[in-house]
């Protein structure tokens, strides 16, 4: 198994850094570090997508010289699919922090569970 | 008569005029003018280090009074148990092994994943092949992965863009500081303008000379990406952010009133409009060309020329302003809750 | 090619450029044009469902210049139709009904976004329903994530913007499920079209070549889906979302949002993967068990809620329970209970919701049942409509959620072995336990209050949002009578469907 995770050393560091996310997703109580973590999570799985494309010696999608071969290019589908990822977490990070300040200015503290707390002993 | 004299020159032709006239000193001292007008100056203390631990700890004194609160309702008596912070710590265990255990089998996958860089992989396939030999052909763009997002998948493009809009939307829910019905700003608009003014840099010397050179290098670097999306790596969503880094850059230098003489919140309502509107007029009308079969007449032009690929060059155009527009919102909610 | 079969893409089309619209109107044109467009949504959707009738089979419609493989692809069938003109008609209900409450929710310069994020909604929404690409499910789905997000967050007290942090956090980790599951699909197949998705499944599981990833992969997206429509373990940020949303946006939320995702579910299983690989990997007894516990474990926690709104809240877990078992029973059968559940929960959560808050904003805006004592007699249609609803969930006969409930107990006998008796056993649980908390609120509400207690006169119902609530409750009676077109309707959709 070992020798199959270093022939992926991509996937494996991609998949290893998605858990790490994930952990400080669920551990973290500061907002900010919480939204790094989401960050980090999709970032992981740009670098999955984006190994998935790659062939061995072979260049980036971009015709050179009018050459339209298989063998000279690598696949093009998974970086369209990154390009696609990356906008909708650059919009997600935006509205989380959106949020962030929304909450900070009202219980100027960025600790999830003490703001929970102070929202409910306020009125519904 | 006055009020609609001022209306007038805040019209951009009007700004134009004056600035051929009477040069920046003018614009400026209008703006400074304005300010003091609409605005009332916010209590500007000569130490600014008192005054912001102050305010720290008024609002540490709040948070306290705010908590001391709930304890009447013994909302905290739980908080404070023993059982509390049984499962809190069991809760950071049973969290650390639900990672764990992700990732062992997420690696378990990996392991039986195609392999990396392998020529003969499952995505090899029928798609990418007509992808890279006929992309070139059938839409006219060197640069693949803009034939490829442009117009083979365009459908999953025109909603990424959504994606921007409805995100930039959403900001503007959450943080927009909306004035009063007869114009006038309400409590918090100063209280943000305030705040924004004590905090951020105003007329920091070798920010503002930086800012000078750079910003145009910048922009015209973006707007090349953009034109070039289909030529070589780049297109809309990256030139452009580059864009806004360039018109953030310049806001956090000059600070709001002089973006404001390009760029309100008229500037982007109506740029994202256009070009979303744009963007889903002519994805439509490709659409409905290509479901009922009949050819859509826009010309691919010689490939490798600047005009050519179609509609690709133009979608490319209206993402970069709907992308430039949405991270500049941002940016400004950010900071003071608008433009 | 006629016109008509281009009409599930313009009510797509026509959804987002209202939504991109919308953005430069003032507040009465946005309200103007929302209700405009899903009008029009509903009528070209029932004109798609009456061509879709008379054709044997589902046509796909080409998103541009290329066929499946390399274009995007919208595949409209019966079952496609049918969703589409029933949440386009429980939408069109919730806006009449609720719109009128955004003046004291929503402030004035912020209706058209608001207005923005309804018709992008109900794009999603189509979107989900009709589309024939993995991909476009992605992106629709953050788009819809995105959309109730600030459909939530224009009410901005602490709750809100409290329970928003949490619903977004579990959105966000469903979403990396979603796509890292996509994206292992991909790399192990090569497609992102479910059609040639589907072949290149089945030529793995036939030579069981990268069968663990696959395995891996329907548990990525499955878990993904669950998530994002609040099925039982998952369902933590569901209540307060939908308690302290505007009543309007709750209507939108646990009516037809989360209907959405389950919906993108079923066609994940019958299109992609298949349903024998689905019930051969053993992912049904595992949706089986969490929906069964979320019917029984949902209506205990509804029936210890003191507010009416988490209440209700508390019993969409429940609901959602339902359809999860359906699909969890494995057989076509219970796929087409679960179907119909969605339907029919669609429009009684919905209208739950909206009469629940006409009730509440007679009382004063107090929202414990001790206040509401009496409230069926201040807002009689509102009374009459929340009783009809709450018939339903709990499964009287008439309505829409007795039919519900005698599919789900006729496919889960034709099962035998242990799952016949769960099933039975947990439909009569939850009908009990149902019972006891819509008994209990509807008397209070036609209780004569205990004591003295001054009710504020407010502005009346108008008679345009009491004929709506009207409407949709004779459409859940209708259910509960003629539902034998709609199910057939259901069967013979869910045989093309895959």
């Amino acid at each position: 198994m070992w020798q199959l995770l270093y022939e992926n050393l991509e996937q494996t560091v991609a998949v290893i850094l998605f858990g790490i996310g994930f952990s400080i997703l669920l551990l973290q109580r500061n907002l900010i570090r919480k939204i790094i973590g989401l960050n980090i999570m999709d970032t992981a799985i740009y670098l999955f997508l984006a190994s998935m494309g790659y062939i061995h010696g072979q260049k980036a999608p971009i015709v050179v010289d009018g050459i339209t071969s298989t063998v000279a290019y690598i696949n093009p589908v998974p970086a369209g699919l990154v390009l696609t990822g990356i906008v909708v977490s650059v919009s997600f990070t935006g509205i989380m922090l959106a949020l962030t300040i929304r909450l900070y200015r009202r219980y100027h503290t960025l600790d999830i569970d003490e703001i929970a707390l102070l929202a409910r002993g306020e009125d519904a | 008569m006055s009020k609609r004299r001022s209306d007038w020159e805040s019209r951009p032709q009007a700004r134009i005029r004056k600035w051929y006239r009477e040069g920046f000193l003018a614009l400026d001292n209008e703006i400074i003018d304005h300010l003091t007008r609409t605005t009332p100056q916010p209590p500007y203390t000569e130490d600014r280090l008192v005054a912001q631990q102050e305010e720290m700890a008024s609002r540490q004194h709040e948070r306290t009074l705010a908590l001391e609160r709930l304890d009447q309702h013994n909302v905290l008596a739980w908080a404070r148990t023993r059982g509390r912070k049984a499962i809190s710590r069991f809760y950071v265990v049973l969290a650390l092994a639900l990672s764990a255990l992700m990732i062992f089998f997420l690696l378990e996958t990996v392991a039986l994943m195609p392999r990396f860089g392998d020529p003969a992989t499952p995505g090899a396939n029928i798609v990418s092949e007509r992808y890279i030999t006929k992309g070139l052909e059938e839409t006219g763009a060197v640069n693949i992965v803009a034939g490829m997002i442009l117009d083979y998948r365009a459908f999953d493009t025109l909603g990424e863009s959504t994606v921007l809009f409805i995100a930039a939307s959403a900001v503007l829910i959450l943080l927009r500081i909306d004035r009063n019905k007869d114009g006038s700003p309400v409590q918090e608009l100063i209280a943000a303008e305030s705040d924004d003014r004590h905090y951020e840099p105003r007329n920091d010397r070798i920010l503002q000379g930086s800012a000078m050179i750079l910003t145009p290098i910048i922009l015209l670097y973006g707007i090349y990406i953009i034109l070039n999306g289909h030529l070589s790596p780049g297109g809309g969503f990256s030139g452009g952010a580059i864009i806004s880094a360039g018109l953030i850059l310049y806001l956090s230098a000059f600070g709001f009133e002089k973006a404001g003489r390009f760029f309100t919140n008229k500037t982007f309502t109506w740029v994202s409009f256009f070009s979303l509107m744009f963007y889903a007029l002519a994805k439509a009308y490709s659409f409905y060309c290509g479901a009922n079969g009949i050819p859509s007449g826009i010309p691919l032009g010689t490939p490798g020329a600047i005009l050519s690929s179609g509609l690709i060059m133009p979608l490319n155009i209206a993402v970069g302003m709907v992308v430039a527009c949405t991270m500049y919102i941002f940016y400004a909610l950010f900071r003071k809750g608008g433009l | 090619m006629t016109l008509v079969h281009n009409f599930p893409f313009f009510s797509i089309l026509l959804c987002m450029a209202a939504g991109i619209f919308t953005s430069v109107l003032k507040q009465r044109a946005a309200k103007a044009l929302t209700f405009a467009v899903v009008a029009a949504v509903l009528v070209l959707s029932a004109l798609t469902l009456r061509l879709t009738l008379t054709l044997e089979d589902a046509y796909a419609f080409m998103m541009g210049h290329f066929p499946a493989p390399w274009g995007n692809e919208i595949r409209i069938g019966r079952l496609e139709a049918l969703m589409a003109t029933g949440f386009s008609a429980v939408m069109l209900i919730s806006l009449i009904a609720g719109m009128w409450h955004t003046p004291t929710v929503v402030s004035e310069q912020k209706v058209n976004l608001y207005c923005i994020m309804i018709d992008l909604a109900l794009a999603a929404v189509l979107v989900l329903i009709y589309t024939n690409d993995l991909f476009t499910v992605y992106v629709f789905i953050e788009i819809m994530t995105i959309a109730s997000c600030a459909l939530v967050v224009v009410r901005q007290n602490g709750h809100t913007l409290v329970a928003i942090t949490r619903y977004m956090i579990m959105h966000l980790f469903a979403s990396g499920l979603l796509l890292m599951g996509i994206a292992m699909l991909y790399g192990i197949t090569g497609h992102l079209l479910m059609v040639p998705l589907h072949d290149a499944v089945a030529h793995i599981v036939q030579t069981g070549e990268h069968m663990g990833p696959l395995t891996v992969v329907i548990g990525l997206i499955t878990a993904g889906l669950t998530i994002k429509s609040a099925m039982f373990p998952f369902h933590g940020w569901a209540p307060d979302t939908y308690a302290f949303a505007p009543p309007l946006s709750s209507a939108i939320l646990s009516g037809i949002i989360s209907k959405s995702y389950i919906f993108v579910l079923i066609k994940f299983f019958y299109r992609v993967i298949g349903m024998d690989v689905i019930v051969s990997q053993q992912i049904t007894p595992f949706l089986f068990v969490c929906g069964v516990s979320g019917m029984i474990i949902g209506s205990i926690l509804a029936i210890s809620q003191r507010d009416i709104r988490r209440m209700i809240a508390y019993s969409s877990v429940a609901q959602i329970g339902y359809i999860y078992m359906g699909l969890g029973i494995g057989t076509d059968a219970g796929v087409e209970a679960a179907l119909f559940q969605m339907l029919v929960h669609a429009a009684v959560k919905s209208l739950l919701f909206l009469s629940a808050y006409e009730l509440i904003n007679v009382s004063g805006d107090r929202k414990r049942f001790r206040y509401l004592h009496g409230a069926g007699y201040r807002n009689v249609p509102a009374g009459i409509v929340f009783t009809i609803a709450a018939m339903s969930m709990v499964g009287i006969p008439f309505t829409g959620g007795f039919i519900v409930k005698l599919n789900l107990a006729i496919s889960g006998i034709a099962m035998g072995g242990w799952m016949r008796a769960l099933v039975l056993i947990a439909l009569a649980l939850s009908t009990l336990l149902n019972s006891v908390y819509f008994l209990h609120t509807v008397v209070s509400i036609y209780r004569k209050p205990t004591q003295e207690m001054e009710y504020p006169q407010v502005q009346k119902t108008p008679p345009h949002v009491a004929a709506a609530l009207f409407v949709s409750a004779l459409f859940i009676i209708y259910l509960g009578v003629g539902s034998e077109p709609i199910l057939r309707v259901i069967e013979t959709g869910l045989r093309t469907f895959s």
